[in-house]
């Protein structure tokens, strides 16, 4: 893996706007059944303008970013060798159906470990006004040849 | 934030406040790929996964760290109050065409903040009797 990617800040990708179906399937494809993430009325009566998504909604908006890095022809990254190491989320507040989110990379560390590579990003998303509203940051690994 | 749901009061260090087993099977899978967008096949197709060395069809990590926050959810009563969540990705879940797979989770509140009224829960997260989650942790808000 090319080295100098550290520090890297890609283009943010195109706004993604978060509909009620799709919070309502993905809460479906994790079990989720809190009434908050799939009936209006119960988020509304909670006090959110419509369903909440689930704590690792913002998965599929990062995954929009993470495409650019592997894409970038000097990066050096095998997609066939990936592994995903960590993720972490860190909300400013809910995800919300009807938010557009506009979600930027980071490249924050290249660290190499026994033969591995390690890339840890950040994904901030910002709403349509600007306002933060996650940072999605993944460390994914890239195995060695003997892995 | 909730009206309609009760928010428990603030647990103690050590406390117990979930606990849950998932019963994971190829739909499951399926249904998370789609609703995701991974269509890694090493997550639906035994060739593949063969083709690449894994003992199996493996669980998206990500549907493993989704499920495992749902315990942590239906106790605080309001996804909205998970302001972070954290896992490190240790062991895959294999799971078995005809069998499945069966996650255990158990959610522990690891530490208090009775300033900013929020908790940390730690997750064990376990399948075959070996944890698949490390360092799984959410922050709850009870503001």
């Amino acid at each position: 893996m090319n080295p100098e990617l550290a520090g890297r800040v890609f283009p943010p990708v195109a706004p993604y706007l978060v509909g009620r179906e799709k919070i309502r399937e993905f809460s479906r494809a994790v079990f989720a059944t809190n009434p908050i993430n799939l009936d209006p009325e119960a988020a509304r009566a909670a006090g959110y303008a419509d369903v909440v998504a689930p704590p690792t909604f913002a998965v599929v908006v990062q995954e929009h970013t993470l495409q650019q890095l592997l894409a970038a022809p000097d990066a050096g990254i095998d997609f066939s060798r990936v592994v995903h190491g960590d993720q972490r989320f860190v909300h400013h507040r809910p995800i919300v159906a009807g938010d557009e989110l506009t979600a930027q990379l980071t490249v924050t560390a290249v660290k190499s470990l026994g033969g591995h590579s390690m890339v840890t990003c950040d994904s901030v998303m910002t709403d349509a006004a600007g306002e933060p509203v996650v940072t999605a940051t993944s460390t994914l690994v890239v195995r060695g040849d003997e892995g | 934030m909730s009206d309609v749901q009760q928010t428990p009061t603030m647990p103690a260090v050590g406390d117990v406040v979930a606990e849950r087993t998932v019963h994971l099977t190829r739909d499951a899978l399926v249904r998370y790929a789609g609703a995701s967008g991974d269509f890694n096949p090493i997550h639906y197709r035994d060739d593949v996964a063969a083709s690449v060395g894994l003992p199996g069809v493996l669980a998206h990590g990500m549907l493993t760290m989704g499920i495992a926050a749902q315990p942590v959810v239906d106790w605080i009563g309001d996804p909205g109050r998970v302001l972070e969540y954290q896992v490190r990705f240790t062991r895959p879940v294999v799971v078995d065409p005809e069998t499945g797979a069966d996650l255990q989770i158990v959610a522990k509140v690891g530490k208090i903040d009775e300033e900013a009224r929020t908790a940390r829960v730690d997750l064990t997260v376990t399948y075959a009797e070996q944890t698949v989650l490390g360092k799984a942790q959410l922050v709850v808000s009870f503001a």
